[in-house]
């Protein structure tokens, strides 16, 4: 019942003029930077999120949400016509997808991760409007201790799997630990690392670091290589985009699998849509009466890693708003923007911004159904971004990024950061130190030593609070176990298979 | 470059830059009668990068790993970054449209290897196009 009356209210936000705009302009530029290879959705949402502070909360939410699903949709179309993946979520779209279009059913494998990505976006999202407001009451429960557990584990999570190096990861995590200690200490007004500039007594903005980290790197790694790749033409049609009764009915599996996998993967943090989709296809092809078709273009090798990636969407927003804690990226930057606006992501979340959060989720509702009507019959002309002259894009991004930075702070010191944050988010890339747990450790830095400090407090200084309550003595544990997995062999090896396949 | 070569000098930097944190936090409080004090979990995650960065050092220096990092393409980020930086560094005397506008144009005439006028034309059309949209239409100030 609760729910019900949640989402009728949600309904009330969503369906405003306004924010029905919004969220259609969310969606579409999801859609085009999903097509473009090396954009992702991190880095558009990092660089509009200055120019939300001029929206309402809730409109921006919306807005910056539609950008995240709707760069799911968007990557299909690059890894079908280009066996490119527009985004990482996508890599295993390729396989099948790009084999399917080079038989001539481009239209079918297009067709296919619509579909697929609509029935399966929107069983996350009921999964996140079910499973949010119990897990919230939930952790009402959790006090100092196991808020710097379950943010110890949700970083040694990410560490797990976002590269091949867990080394080069958690130094990542410690450099974001390390920006987000930058500043003014609220506890004792002492001022740290800041390199006696008086710009820095207020911390480094989180806005400079993701803009730096993700989209000027993003910028500089794609300057390396400026050739185009050959697209396949997509058909023109509504009739040649539709899969055919027999293609959906080999995808039934597909869907369930793509949906329930996505969503529980999105939960995990660190995991991811990449990983989600490489599951479900894995799942797929294990189960499949034909697994011999997969790889030759399989329509159900379509089907379950596109519902997955888009699944993962709802899961994924789960640990970030009833928790606090990002499991990526993305997130993590989605997490910023609603501290920036006043926010306070945790258990009380919901109950304290109904309107937010019930918003938020009928708006998912609407753009699942508007990414549909747009990704069918559009898709041709979405595909026209690919032909978009990147000479033009890059500085259009430079630009942007520096318009955005500038307009948060009015400080031109701050544009100097953001190139130098852009030159490490480059090298960061050249040097295989992903940038996921850099991020994470920058969003959940302040919040970290804040819980551990407060956590000290109340044990007059004994350690020993966080293993002898029992919620934080587990998470800890696991945390411990995750980071010493390099250590086995037989773990360390399945890893690296993950990350490798 | 051999990536075991990067890795061994990331090390070092990241290495110097653990023990800059351990010398720095360690002249603030550790500990007080509230409790930790600011010197606290500074030191303690500049000791867990020091430790990390070594093992990094070291396992480049034992490691068979013979896979090398293509900086073939380097010099093109490097040479937009050093533009890009120039542009700020200008900022304050040229101002942005002036200085995004020469950005744009030495992107596509000198990164693109586009014609002149293609390259004329981008420049001038984006800085207008900035300056329209944001100072005019969204009353963004511009740097």
């Amino acid at each position: 019942m609760e729910v019900l009356t949640g989402l009728m209210h949600g309904f009330g936000v969503a369906l405003q003029p306004l924010n029905l705009l919004w969220c259609f302009l969310g969606v579409v530029l999801g859609t085009v930077i999903g097509i473009m290879p090396g954009l992702g959705p991190p880095a558009t949402i990092a660089m509009l999120l200055p120019l939300t502070f001029l929206m309402n909360p809730a409109s921006a939410m919306i807005m910056l949400a539609g950008i995240y699903y709707g760069a799911k949709y968007g990557g299909s179309t690059t890894s079908i016509l280009l066996n490119v993946p527009g985004e990482s979520a996508s890599v295993v779209t390729c396989i099948d997808g790009y084999e399917m279009a080079k038989k001539g059913r481009a239209g079918a494998a297009l067709g296919m991760a619509a579909i697929a990505s609509f029935v399966a976006g929107t069983v996350g999202v009921v999964g996140l409007m079910l499973v949010a407001p119990p897990l919230a009451r939930l952790s009402l429960a959790f006090s100092s201790p196991e808020y710097f557990a379950l943010m110890a584990l949700g970083l040694a999570m990410v560490v797990l799997l976002a590269g091949r190096s867990m080394v080069k990861a958690l130094l990542a995590t410690l450099v974001g630990l390390w920006l987000a200690g930058i500043g003014t200490d609220l506890f004792s007004q002492t001022s740290r690392f800041t390199f006696g500039q008086m710009e820095l007594l207020s911390g480094i903005d989180f806005v400079v670091v993701a803009i730096g980290v993700f989209a000027l790197g993003e910028v500089f790694a794609n300057m390396e290589e400026r050739g185009a790749a050959p697209m396949i033409e997509v058909p023109k049609g509504l009739r040649n985009l539709l899969p055919t009764l027999q293609d959906l009915k080999d995808s039934r599996f597909a869907f369930v699998n793509g949906s329930v996998v996505g969503f529980l993967i999105g939960v995990l943090p660190g995991a991811g849509s990449t990983i989600a989709s490489f599951i479900s296809y894995g799942i797929e092809k294990a189960v499949s009466k034909h697994p011999e078709k997969f790889g030759h273009g399989a329509v159900e090798g379509v089907a379950a890693p596109e519902g997955a990636n888009n699944s993962e969407t709802g899961g994924a927003l789960v640990p970030m708003l009833t928790l606090g804690i990002p499991g990526s990226g993305t997130t993590a930057v989605l997490l910023a923007a609603l501290v920036l606006w006043g926010f306070k992501p945790g258990p009380l979340f919901i109950s304290e911004n109904p309107a937010m959060f019930w918003g938020l989720v009928a708006s998912m509702y609407i753009g699942n159904v508007m990414l549909l009507i747009l990704n069918l019959p559009l898709v041709p002309l979405f595909a026209q971004v690919l032909r978009a002259p990147v000479y033009v894009l890059y500085p259009l991004i430079l630009g942007i990024s520096v318009v955005g930075v500038y307009s948060t702070s009015g400080s031109v010191f701050d544009v100097w950061l953001l190139a130098g944050f852009g030159l490490m988010g480059y090298l960061m890339r050249k040097l295989d130190f992903p940038s996921a747990p850099l991020i994470l450790g920058l969003v959940l830095g302040g919040a970290m030593e804040r819980a551990l400090r407060q956590s000290l407090m109340m044990s007059d200084g004994h350690l020993s609070i966080l293993v002898s309550r029992p919620v934080s003595a587990v998470m800890l544990s696991l945390a411990l176990l995750i980071l010493l997995v390099p250590l086995f062999n037989k773990f360390n090896t399945w890893r690296l298979k993950a990350l490798d396949s | 470059m051999k990536a075991r070569s990067a890795d061994f000098w990331s090390g070092l930097a990241l290495g110097g830059l653990g023990a800059y944190i351990i010398v720095v936090a360690s002249r603030w409080e550790y500990a007080g009668q509230d409790g930790p004090g600011p010197g606290f979990f500074p030191l303690w995650y500049g000791i867990v990068m020091a430790v990390l960065s070594l093992m990094l050092t070291v396992s480049s220096v034992t490691s068979k790993d013979r896979s090398m990092i293509d900086w073939s393409g380097a010099r093109s980020a490097f040479v937009t970054w050093g533009a890009f930086t120039l542009m700020v560094a200008t900022l304050k005397l040229a101002g942005f449209v002036i200085g995004f506008g020469a950005l744009t144009f030495f992107i596509v005439l000198v990164m693109y290897r586009k014609p002149l006028k293609v390259a004329a034309f981008t420049a001038i059309g984006l800085a207008a196009g900035f300056y329209a949209v944001f100072p005019l239409a969204l009353g963004v100030q511009l740097p």
